[in-house]
């Protein structure tokens, strides 16, 4: 799932300051699971930037909805009559949600509430961590299921470097070496002699260096 | 046992302390309220286990956001006691009571209050 982390209250009021009236949108996928902008947190946030402007001497209306997704047209029609009362739309979904929204209402602000982390998965209530960056040509297959794109700092495709040390990365104790990683489970499934084949060079033109991406699926196109 | 404890604190009866959540404790403040506690069981004590563990993180993540917003975090307190400990419960009010007189009313209302005149 896509992590996202909510912005510090301080950033989200210098963003809203100036209206009046701000509908407050959440959404039920990914957010809600990384506990950053679900139904809950909403009503966190609202309850907390209406306490923020009454405290601060200003009249301040703050609304709460909570979609099931900000990244699909069907969801995001249910508030077309609705964002209309309100100066600003303030989405705790993920950057995706929150582009989509503008894209859809073209004259409404529209700020962000959440700062989009990665793409990972929740290893314990309130621990997240990074697990793949969408290189579009997954290379899971050769590394026994552990991704060096996303986990190991340099990237290698070949490791580890010299720098991996008792099973850690040589940026940080605490972060694991991948490749360590991936020895480990090579070894434990009896593959170590696809450890010693040679990867070839990655092809990175899947990857965002080669711009803005798409996925076009025709057979279910209309 | 008849102990005397304050009149103006409004008992909200839940089955366990765990299903207190952080805006319930903000909605209290946010609507007028002085101060709110959470009263549980002993720590170790819950007959669901974490139930008051829970309480009294959430209690701290309210504070947290009362703090951000510039009210007193002291107005959302976290006690334990075990159900048969009736003198410590008159204790605890008191002692809540005494805090929310020490920081004053709720800023809130008078916030209120100045916008409806201006
Ligand atoms: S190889 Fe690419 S697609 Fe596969 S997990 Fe890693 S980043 Fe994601
Ligand atoms: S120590 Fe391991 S994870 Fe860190 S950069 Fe080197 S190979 Fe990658």
């Amino acid at each position: 799932m896509i992590v996202a982390e909510q912005k510090k209250l301080e950033e989200i009021v210098g963003q809203i300051q100036d209206f009046n009236k701000i509908l407050l949108v959440g959404c039920n996928e990914c957010v809600t699971v990384c506990e950053a902008g679900g139904k809950k947190e909403v009503g966190i946030l609202a309850s907390a930037l209406r306490m923020y402007f009454l405290n601060h001497g200003k009249e301040m209306t703050i609304d709460e909805v909570t979609l099931e997704r900000q990244c699909d047209h069907e969801y995001l029609e249910e508030i077309r009559d609705m964002q209309d009362k309100y100066d600003a739309v303030l989405s705790l979904a993920c950057g995706v949600g929150v582009q989509f929204m503008a894209e859809k209402y073209h004259d409404k602000p529209v700020y962000p509430g959440v700062n989009t982390c990665f793409l990972g998965a929740t290893e314990e209530r309130g621990l997240w961590t990074e697990r793949c960056q969408a290189c579009g040509s997954c290379i899971l297959a050769y590394t026994g299921g552990i991704c060096p794109v996303s986990r190991c700092a340099k990237r290698l495709m070949n490791g580890p470097c010299g720098g991996s040390t008792n099973g850690k990365c040589e940026i940080s104790k605490e972060t694991d070496c991948a490749w360590q990683l991936i020895v480990n489970r090579l070894k434990a499934l009896g593959r170590m002699d696809d450890y010693e084949k040679l990867m070839p060079l990655k092809d990175w033109s899947t990857d965002r260096a080669g711009g803005p991406r798409k996925v076009v699926k025709e057979d279910v196109q209309l | 046992m008849r102990l005397n404890y304050p009149a103006n604190l409004k008992i909200i009866r839940v089955p366990c302390t765990g299903k207190v959540d952080v805006i319930h404790l903000l909605k209290a403040i946010e609507r007028g309220a002085d101060g709110a506690c959470v009263i549980g069981c002993m720590e170790g004590e819950c007959l669901y286990n974490r139930g008051n563990f829970r309480a009294r993180k959430r209690v701290m993540q309210a504070r947290k956001v009362l703090r951000s917003v510039g009210i007193e975090e002291e107005r959302l307190q976290m006690y334990n006691l075990s159900s048969s400990e009736g003198p410590k419960f008159a204790l605890y009010a008191n002692d809540m009571t005494e805090k929310i007189k020490a920081l004053g009313p709720n800023p809130l209302k008078a916030a209120k209050a100045k916008l409806k005149a201006a």
